[in-house]
């Protein structure tokens, strides 16, 4: 099939329509818009469900309800909508349920602005819904990495019945790039032996998140910390650039990580040893790779668009081994690629520190220009 | 002695559509009188296998203990979003709500004001007992003005709290709505009554005319500090007067239907 040039939001509906989404609920919020205009049309034409929703509390448990069925579901948002929906993401979890969430970020927090952020790693990574459960998310760097990852996001998700976020930013929501469609697939109605469909020719059954017995809900808790080491053993997912020889590397996800990769070849033509680590799978984190990367380095430079969500979990993974900075732009702003490229520059050539926190340092750094 | 033959007549039985468990309802309470009545229209139109219920946060959240057919169960309030879910993907099943008053008029006065507007065609059977139950007697939006509740201890003071919602006659001001009545469970003409409205909400559905809400005026002995005598005497005198039973919204097709 020939690639064409689409907008991110629109690239993203149509995948998921193309993998056999049955039903899609949403409510409009900017910049994640277009992905709900793009359904309102394409859903009906092919017969099948959308409903603009009264809210990110009505869509979540609409996607809810809908996924009790069998149907393959979808909701999206954007960071302060998705707030709004982390009751419903914390039931579904509880349910064990098969949900695919589409979280466009923006600046925040609270209202922030509508240009893009990467600040609900924590909140989606972490879990920003109540009680122990863990999420697939898989963050994105270019339109067809989005297509790719939300086509296979509803066979991951039923497999393992599991919510899936795709987290991507408010640029490659926005940003059009040419790019490739997979096959389409009939609308999806599963008849798995937990749905509630009506109890025709069986034993009627019921799904809910109560478990009022608390070794039962315990023993339940148990069951979902096991399917996530499952998930851990497979389901990672990451990208390596120019780490075969090289003696520091990036680690950024999403846009960050694209823009990071303009400063490794910025870097490299100056003759820096220096790659690219994107984990794609933000949960389960890549963290073996990582760990067994960093062993090999001489530092470490974690790029995000937030104030270091993500170092922490660098940080915990590498175990205090090896030099780690931070460079992080907030609340609406991408770091270019000679910001990134200065920050390599600087870890390349001065002494590594050794004292306090990357994000302490990083702050020293630039915190006052503020 | 003549040899008599005595012929046993079944008159009372448990409904297929109840499962056959005990109930954790407080005695006099009439949450069972409600679940048997949605059972036995359930029954009646012999739509068991073909129902799917949604169980509230609140005295019913173990609803879908006592219904015999599939069931989820929402977080509080948001039953009729996840019903709307549940009906947009399966057009062709029966879709019940089973909501309290500070379930459906308070936290989830969102979910049930859009749900009606839309027309959804799902019904609702929303219990009225002007009180928060599970969590012990709080007041509830329905909570009438001067009732004392565990939050309210000096009586609800409207000046403070303001005033009860009358959910029925403001639903039934949405083109939506199908079917909005309020009955009363409190003597047995009123629960004939109820069943039959009921009863007339599941057709409301059949038929597609849109969405339909049974409000129940019900009981709850416990929390009111009543006999269940009492209690349904204090319905009669307090709660009917403030919430009339009525029809609200009636579409005139349903006046047609033959069942």
């Amino acid at each position: 099939m020939a690639k064409e040039l689409m907008k991110g939001n629109v690239a993203i509906a149509e995948a998921a329509v193309r993998a056999g989404l049955n039903a899609y609920f949403g409510y409009p919020i900017t910049p994640q818009t277009e992905l709900l205009e793009y359904l309102s049309a394409r859903m009906p034409e092919l017969g099948r469900t959308f409903l603009q929703a009264e809210s990110e509390l009505g869509a979540v448990n609409m996607v809810y309800g809908a996924a009790c069925t069998g149907a393959r579901v979808m909701s999206s948002s954007s960071s302060p909508g998705t707030s709004l929906m982390m009751e419903g993401i914390s039931y579904i979890a509880g349910t064990e349920l098969p949900v695919v969430i589409v979280d466009v970020m923006r600046g925040g927090p609270g209202l922030g602005n509508i240009a893009p952020a990467q600040a609900d790693y924590n909140q989606i990574v972490h879990g920003g819904g109540h009680g122990d459960y863990h999420p697939i998310v898989l963050a994105p760097a270019n339109i067809q990495e989005a297509i790719d990852l939300t086509y296979g996001a509803f066979d991951l998700a039923e497999k393992y019945r599991s919510i899936v976020v795709i987290l991507a930013d408010g640029s490659l929501g926005q940003m059009m790039e040419p790019a490739e469609l997979p096959e389409m697939k009939e609308a999806i109605m599963r008849t798995p032996d937990w749905a509630t469909y009506g109890s025709a020719g069986r034993e009627r059954r019921f799904l809910s998140s109560i478990y009022l017995d608390p070794p039962q809900q315990e023993k339940t808790n148990f069951r979902l910390e096991r399917r996530w080491q499952e998930i851990k053993a497979k389901e990672v997912q990451y990208k390596e650039y120019f780490l075969d020889d090289a003696e520091y590397a990036v680690v950024g996800f999403g846009t960050s990580g694209r823009i990071a990769l303009s400063a490794v070849r910025a870097a490299r033509a100056k003759g820096i040893k220096i790659g690219l680590f994107r984990p794609v799978s933000l949960a389960p984190y890549p963290e073996k790779e990582l760990y067994e990367l960093s062993k090999r380095l001489k530092g470490l430079l974690v790029v995000e668009m937030n104030a270091g969500q993500m170092l922490e979990d660098v940080l915990n993974i590498t175990r205090s081994q090896i030099p780690v900075e931070f460079y992080g732009r907030m609340g609406g702003i991408l770091p270019m690629p000679e910001e990134i490229e200065a920050e390599i520059d600087r870890m390349v050539n001065e002494s590594a520190a050794s004292d306090g926190h990357p994000r302490d340092r990083w702050l020293a750094r630039f915190g006052k220009m503020n | 002695m003549e040899n008599v033959t005595m012929q046993e007549q079944l008159v009372y039985d448990r409904p297929e559509s109840m499962a056959s468990v005990q109930t954790h309802y407080c005695p006099g309470c009439t949450h069972g009188v409600a679940h048997r009545l949605v059972a036995e229209v359930i029954d009646e139109m012999g739509i068991k296998d073909n129902t799917i219920g949604v169980a509230s946060v609140g005295c019913s959240v173990f609803a879908y203990n006592y219904f015999d057919f599939d069931f989820v169960q929402a977080p509080h309030g948001r039953a009729p979003a996840m019903a709307t879910g549940i009906k947009r993907v399966l057009p062709q099943r029966f879709v019940m709500t089973y909501q309290g008053d500070g379930d459906l008029a308070s936290i989830g006065m969102g979910e049930i004001v859009a749900a009606a507007a839309r027309g959804e065609n799902i019904t609702v059977i929303f219990l009225n007992n002007a009180n928060y139950g599970m969590t012990g007697g709080q007041m509830a939006p329905t909570t009438l003005p001067g009732q004392k509740t565990s939050s309210s201890p000096g009586g609800r003071d409207v000046e403070v709290a303001g005033f009860p919602i009358r959910t029925a006659e403001m639903l039934a001001t949405l083109d939506g709505a199908g079917y909005v009545v309020r009955r009363s469970m409190h003597d047995p003409k009123n629960v004939r009554m109820a069943k039959k409205a009921i009863r007339l909400a599941f057709e409301t559905q059949k038929n597609g005319l849109g969405f339909s809400l049974v409000e129940l005026l019900s009981t709850c002995p416990t929390n009111w500090g009543m006999t269940p005598v009492q209690a349904l005497k204090w319905v009669e005198d307090a709660m009917v007067p403030y919430y009339p039973i009525g029809d609200y919204k009636v579409n005139p097709a349903l006046k047609e239907l033959k069942f």
